[in-house]
Parts: structure tokens; sequence; C-alpha cells
């Protein structure tokens, strides 16, 4: 016994070394690249970092845990607007607005989360999604406290001084959710590869089987929820941060569903396929958005085209990509080990099962 | 579809609003007029030798898009008439216009793009109430100038916060005062109710209003937001009410959709609706959409609204000729290389603003003049009242009116002055 527990230990201490290991890099590969763009690429890369938090978010609930969520913009809403309403009259340090926010997002995340628990499928889909309908009309209600249509405005964030008068503020901003997002995936991936991380994947494939091994499945259920309503309150307080302003029109349904999008597109149930998505659901609008003004076209076509091709490529990447960016890479990673590297374990060589879903990561 | 042709309101503004700036660059300014000898330099960011780079946010979609959705084309049809003409120095005038869908947040994502990447020289002509108050400090904050602002909101008009933003048509609170007055005048002992968009829009042009009128005369005040299209609820209260006469200050999608619920709830009182809510060419066309074909313009007729471009229809005047030229000319191609003609050859950003401070601008294709001076950035001053008749074509009545946000209403005394040959400054 007590073997196994030190080894377990030792699995878990490199785990954890690992993933620390990896952030770091990513980190620094990250603040390096910020410091070599300009300032609009600085202000998209925010973009990436904000959305692949709440991506990431999304998929430990949907791709890992089962629950189908079409609320996450709403929950967005909760953090950005907790992070508005904090700095309306206050001067607070970032750090302290975000952590405030994925708190009061994480309380309601417990509340929703336990009714959450009690549905299945599309039941569980058509109240997140009421919840993504019906939250940004609070922000309009009561516009005394939430501006109302037009929201409320966002001071910037100013680079500190001893970064110099000169240093760029999309820059400053960058670091902050890059920072932000490496801490949420090293934390997300450790929780993966722990118990809890197992229960959330055990209750996803089979409920019954989930409870006959000693697994709380509603609990394990809130308690993706809350992770995951955490997540999307930082995601949401950065955005409030990146946009400068917190208005219910930019958290409506089309945000939710995007935040959907992004996790089918990069990879259900991986945190890597987060990052995927979030890069698609940036760069892929900001290509065609000048199309409008520049295309030799009547006005009627031009004005909806960069929609439409935001549209047609989402269909191409499903039908091309069906398990995800993320998905395809891994399959083409073991079509590869298969035929000319070692043989994984228990897989014979040169045979790829492609219906098996997609490894965690 | 709707024809490329059919000199829609929102075209001319379009036309119109380029126009303006077209006029501030032949003016000039005076102290900077020693400066349009010599060459071209990249003077400033989004000027080149050869070219100026301007841009915009615009609801290409969404629910603002019908009536709205051509004014940016259309000011791209004059800009590719001024190049074609060559442009502003010798430069060419590039307009890049980008799609917010009537929604803040995409407002500033895309303004970052203009001025971050694009690095346009200036924002020109950005449409809505709630998307532009997304941007301006920001815009402000980075000192690129903000023409011409398509919104009647009074929150342009704060030269120490917002010194490089202007606004261009009368603001709300005036147009309210204006229309309050007509109601005062001539629909006088009628009970009236409001339908309003619940923001700056709404709101200001509600302060106009109740400032004529007097607040707790009104019947029944009823608003909407542009996210959510049942209107039912309201247009029922202002029935019950009793309201005989309904001020509506709503984009032409929610002025459709009210004229259509209270068709249907076979309520019919005398409509006054706000200038950007009134383009007959697009409500008839939203009509006919909404109720597949079942109602259409002439649910228009009576209805009471306000001017401060020379009417579509008004084939008299020589502004309207020009437009519709350039329109039968440029527009069905729409081009996209356009030019801008600034202040002097080689303007910078603040010296560019300090001339529209302080040239005196003649009132070009408005009905009144605009209010640009240093300590003041409205727009055109005032409007004049027009109605529908039953065959759908628009009169003005009365006189042109001005005001202040706080002063009283008087009577322009000035005249319509007259385009430059070709429409060319």
């Amino acid at each position: 016994m007590v073997a196994v527990h030190s080894r377990l230990d030792r699995l878990a201490s490199r785990t954890l070394g690992g993933h620390l290991l990896l952030a770091l890099g990513a980190a620094v590969l990250l603040l390096l690249l910020s410091t070599q763009i300009g300032a609009y690429d600085n202000y998209n890369l925010t973009a990436v970092a904000i959305f692949a938090v709440a991506a990431a978010g999304l998929n430990l609930l949907t791709g890992l845990n089962g629950q189908l969520s079409l609320g996450h913009g709403a929950l967005m809403a909760i953090g950005a607007y907790t992070a508005s309403l904090l700095l309306k009259d206050h001067e607070l340090p970032v750090v302290l607005v975000l952590l405030l926010s994925v708190l009061s997002t994480g309380l309601i995340g417990i509340v929703f989360g336990y009714a959450a628990a009690r549905l299945r499928g599309p039941y569980l889909a058509g109240a997140t999604l009421t919840l993504a309908v019906a939250l940004p009309q609070v922000a309009t209600r009561y516009k005394s406290i939430f501006g109302g249509e037009s929201g409320l405005t966002v001071p910037p964030t100013t680079p500190p001084a001893w970064l110099g008068p000169d240093f760029p503020p999309e820059r400053w901003l960058a670091w902050i959710a890059v920072a932000a997002a490496v801490v949420t995936f090293v934390l997300l991936a450790n929780l993966l590869r722990s118990s809890a991380g197992r229960a959330f994947r055990a209750v996803r494939d089979n409920e019954a089987a989930a409870a006959l091994a000693g697994i709380d499945v509603a609990r394990t259920q809130v308690l993706a929820f809350v992770i995951s309503a955490a997540c999307a309150g930082l995601a949401g307080a950065l955005f409030a941060y990146w946009s400068g302003v917190t208005a219910p029109a930019g958290f409506g349904v089309t945000l939710s569903l995007q935040l959907v999008t992004a996790i089918v597109i990069g990879g259900l149930g991986s945190l890597a396929g987060a990052v995927w998505g979030s890069l698609v659901l940036v760069f892929v609008p900001s290509l065609t958005s000048g199309m409008a003004s520049t295309l030799n076209v009547p006005s009627a076509i031009a004005n909806n085209l960069p929609l439409a091709i935001y549209g047609g490529i989402l269909v191409i990447a499903m039908l091309v990509a069906p398990h995800g960016i993320q998905g395809t890479l891994t399959r083409i990673l073991t079509i590869g080990r298969a035929r000319w590297g070692h043989t994984p374990a228990g897989g014979q060589k040169g045979v790829v099962d492609w219906d098996d879903p997609a490894s965690d990561p | 579809m709707k024809s490329l042709m059919d000199g829609s309101a929102s075209r001319i503004r379009g036309i119109a609003i380029v126009c303006a700036a077209g006029l501030l660059a032949a003016c000039g300014n005076p102290s900077s007029s020693n400066n349009t000898s010599g060459t071209n330099t990249a003077s400033a960011p989004g000027i080149t030798a050869t070219t100026i780079t301007i841009g915009s946010t615009q609801p290409l979609t969404g629910p603002a898009a019908p009536g709205y959705s051509e004014i940016a084309p259309a000011s791209n049809a004059y800009f590719q008439y001024l190049n074609a003409h060559g442009g502003i120095f010798g430069r060419k005038i590039t307009y890049q216009y980008l799609d917010d869908g009537y929604n803040p947040t995409n407002t500033a994502s895309q303004t970052r793009k203009l001025i971050l990447e694009t690095k346009v020289f200036a924002m020109f002509s950005s449409l809505g109430t709630p998307t532009h108050l997304a941007v301006v400090d920001y815009i402000n904050s980075e000192k690129v100038p903000d023409l011409f602002v398509s919104s009647g909101c009074n929150c342009w008009n704060d030269v120490s916060k917002y010194p490089n933003t202007f606004g261009w048509q009368p603001d709300y609170t005036i147009e309210g005062k204006i229309l309050g007055q007509y109601i005062t005048q001539s629909l006088s002992g009628k009970k009236v109710g409001y339908f309003y968009q619940n923001d700056e829009f709404g709101l200001d042009g509600v302060k106009g209003l109740d400032a004529q009128l007097g607040a707790s005369s009104i019947a029944s005040r009823q608003n909407y937001v542009p996210t959510n299209t049942n209107v039912g609820p309201q247009i029922a209260a202002l029935q019950a009410s009793g309201a005989q006469v309904v001020v509506s200050f709503t984009i032409p999608a929610f002025t459709a959709l009210a004229l259509l619920t209270a068709a249907k709830l076979g309520y019919h009182p005398i409509w006054v609706v706000s200038n950007v809510g009134s383009d007959i060419t697009t409500l008839t066309g939203l009509l006919k959409a909404f109720s597949k074909g079942a109602a259409g313009g002439q649910l228009l007729g009576g209805m009471v609204t306000d001017a401060y471009l020379p009417l579509v229809g008004d084939s008299s005047n020589p502004w309207i000729t020009l437009f519709k030229g350039i329109h039968d000319q440029y527009i069905s191609t729409l081009p996209w290389d356009e030019a801008f003609k600034a202040a002097g050859r080689n303007p910078t950003r603040s010296s560019f603003v300090k001339s529209l401070e302080s040239t005196k601008l003649s009132n070009g294709p408005a009905l009144a003049p605009f209010g640009y001076s240093s300590s003041n950035h409205l727009g055109v001053l005032g409007v004049q009242v027009a109605t529908i008749g039953a065959d759908g074509t628009e009169t003005t009545t009365g006189p042109v009116y001005t005001s202040s946000d706080s002063g009283p209403i008087s009577q322009y005394g000035g005249s319509a002055s007259s385009p430059p040959a070709n429409g060319i400054p």
C-alpha cells in the first residue's frame, strides 16, 4: 500500500512539475512574442487568451463532463459586469478585480449548477439557453445600475511605471490575459489528472456506472459547472478590460454559441482544443471584416459577405475535421507513430481506429 | 432587394455628410492656406503623398441595418466622385468601413482594428449612439479626429472631454424641441404619448419634447431596446392610455414594427417620428417585409417628421440633382478607392481638428448651419418639420427652426446654399 501511495505521489508531482514547466515555457514564449508584434496583434492575442480561458472552462463542462451549456456567454457577462461595476467608481488592482469576478461568477455558478445537475440533454441545453437570452435583459431593465443598452465603460489598465512611459497599453493587457490564461490552464490540466477529473469523465461516460463506483454524480456535475463558470467569469472580466465597454448586446446568444463553436471546432474534451478554437474565433472574422468596403460588388452582398464566409469556413471545418482541430492533429500523430514510430501500447502497427474518441490531454 | 438607385434618403445622407467634409477642405484654414503650395508629404498617420485613409464603423448587418446599411456605400460613392475628379491635393481617399452590427462590443474591436492596424487618419461618420459611446473615450485618448458622428446624441458636444469628436446631425434634444413645438402649435388639445429607444438616442429626444410639452401632460411613455423585437405590450399601453399623438424616437426597423403592431390593434394615432426613423423608402420596404406583403407605404400617410437635409423628392433642389447624378454614375459599381480633402496640403491630426473649429463652414446641403467652433462641436443646428401625404410623398412645412439644448427655438433666416460646380469643392 505504502509503495502504491508513494508512486502515486511521485506521479502527481511529476505531472504538476511537467505542467508548470510547459506553462512557464509557453508564458515566456508568448511574452517574447508580444514584444515583437504590433498593437493590434497584441489586442488580438489578448482576445485569443480570453476566449481560450472561457472555452477551456466550457470544454471541461461539455467535453469532459458531458453537460452542454448554451449559456456561457451569460456567465461571461456576470464576470464582465462584476469587473465593470467594481471599476465604476474605484481604481482597483487588476488581480483583485479578476479574483472578485471569478468569485462572483463561481457563486452564481453554484446556483445554476444545482439546477443544471437535475437536467439532461436538450433540457439542459434549453435551460442554459434561457440564461443566455434572459440575463442580458437584466442589464437593460436596471438601467441606473448596469447602464442599459449603452452599457458601462471600463477604464483601460495602465501599464506600471517601471515598464517605462512608452509601454503600449495593448501589450500590457496582453500580458495580463496571457498570464491569466496560463494560470487557468495549469490549474485545469492538474484538475483533469486528479481524481476529480477522472470523476468528471466517469460521469460523462455512464452516470449509473459512475454512481456504482461511488462517485456522487450530482456533486460532480455541480463542481464541473462551478469551475466552468469561474473560468467564464475570469474571461468576462478580462473581456471588459479588453473591450472597454460592457453592454448587453456583447453578451447575447451569439457569444454563447461562439464558445460552443470554439470547442467543437477546436476539439471537444481537450484543453489544446480550446486554444485552437479561440484562434479561429478571433482571426477568421478579423480577416474577413474589411471586405465590405473593399470588394467591388453591390453593397447588399458585400455587407453580408464576412458573415457568410465565416459560416462557410465553420461548415467546411466540420466536414474536414469532425473531431475538431485537436482531434485531427492527434490522429495525424497517431497515424505517424503507427506507421513509422514505435507502436503505442495495445495498438497494432499500421492500424488507426478513426472512431476512437479524441484522446484526452 | 432594394434598388441601388432608389434615391433613399439614407443614401442622400451618406453623400451629404461627405460633401460637408469636402467643403471643409475647400474652405481651408486661413492660417494654413500658405501650406497649400508645395509637395505632398506623409504628414500624419493615414496620410501618404498619394492617399488618405479614413475609417468608419457601420451597422451593415443587424437590427439597424435596414435604412442605415446603405449610408457608407453612398458616402463611398461620393469619395469615388472626388477621386475621379483629382482627389484632395492629388491624394486619393480610401474609405474603410467595418460592420459592427449595431453592437457596442463589436464597435470597440472594429474601431481598434481601424486605428491600430489600418492606421486611419480619422474616424469618419461612424454610426449609432450606443455603439459610438463605446469608443469615444478610446478614439480621443488616441487623439484621432472623430468627424461627423452619425448620431444626434448631444454626448458628442463635449469639447473638454472629447476635443477630437464632432457631431453631424441635429442633436435629438433640439429635434425633440422643434417637434414638440409643432405639436403644441398644430396638434394642440390632443393627448400625447411617447415611444422611444431606451438609450441616449431616445432619452435625449424625450428631454427636448418634455421641455416643450411639459412632462406631466404626457399620457404614456413606452420604450424598447433594439435587441427585443416584440413591441406589442408597449403599443397596447399607448392605445390604452388614449394617446392621439405618438411621438416616436425609433430606428427604422422599430418605426415599422410600431406601425404594424398599432395597425393590428386597430390603433391609429398621428405618428410624429424622429428624422432617423422616418425614411419613406426604408419604411415601405420594411413594412412590406415584416407583414409579408400585407401592408406597405399606406401606413405612412399622415405621419409627421422633420428634415435637416433637402428632401429626396425635391428635384428642384440643386444638391439633390447633384447627389442623384453621383448615385447614377457611381453607386452601382461600388467603388472603393476614394479621396478626402483635408485642411491644408499636409495636415496633422491636431491641425485638422483646429481647422474644423476655426473655419466658418457654409451650410452645404444642410438646411441649417453647423455649430462647429472651439467651444461647440454640435453638427447641424436645426430642422424643418415635414409631413408624409397619403400618396407617400414628403412635404416640408413651416420655416427651418434652430435651437440649442437649453436655449429658445428661433426661426432660421439664412438662405440655402448652392453646390459648387460639379460638386467638387
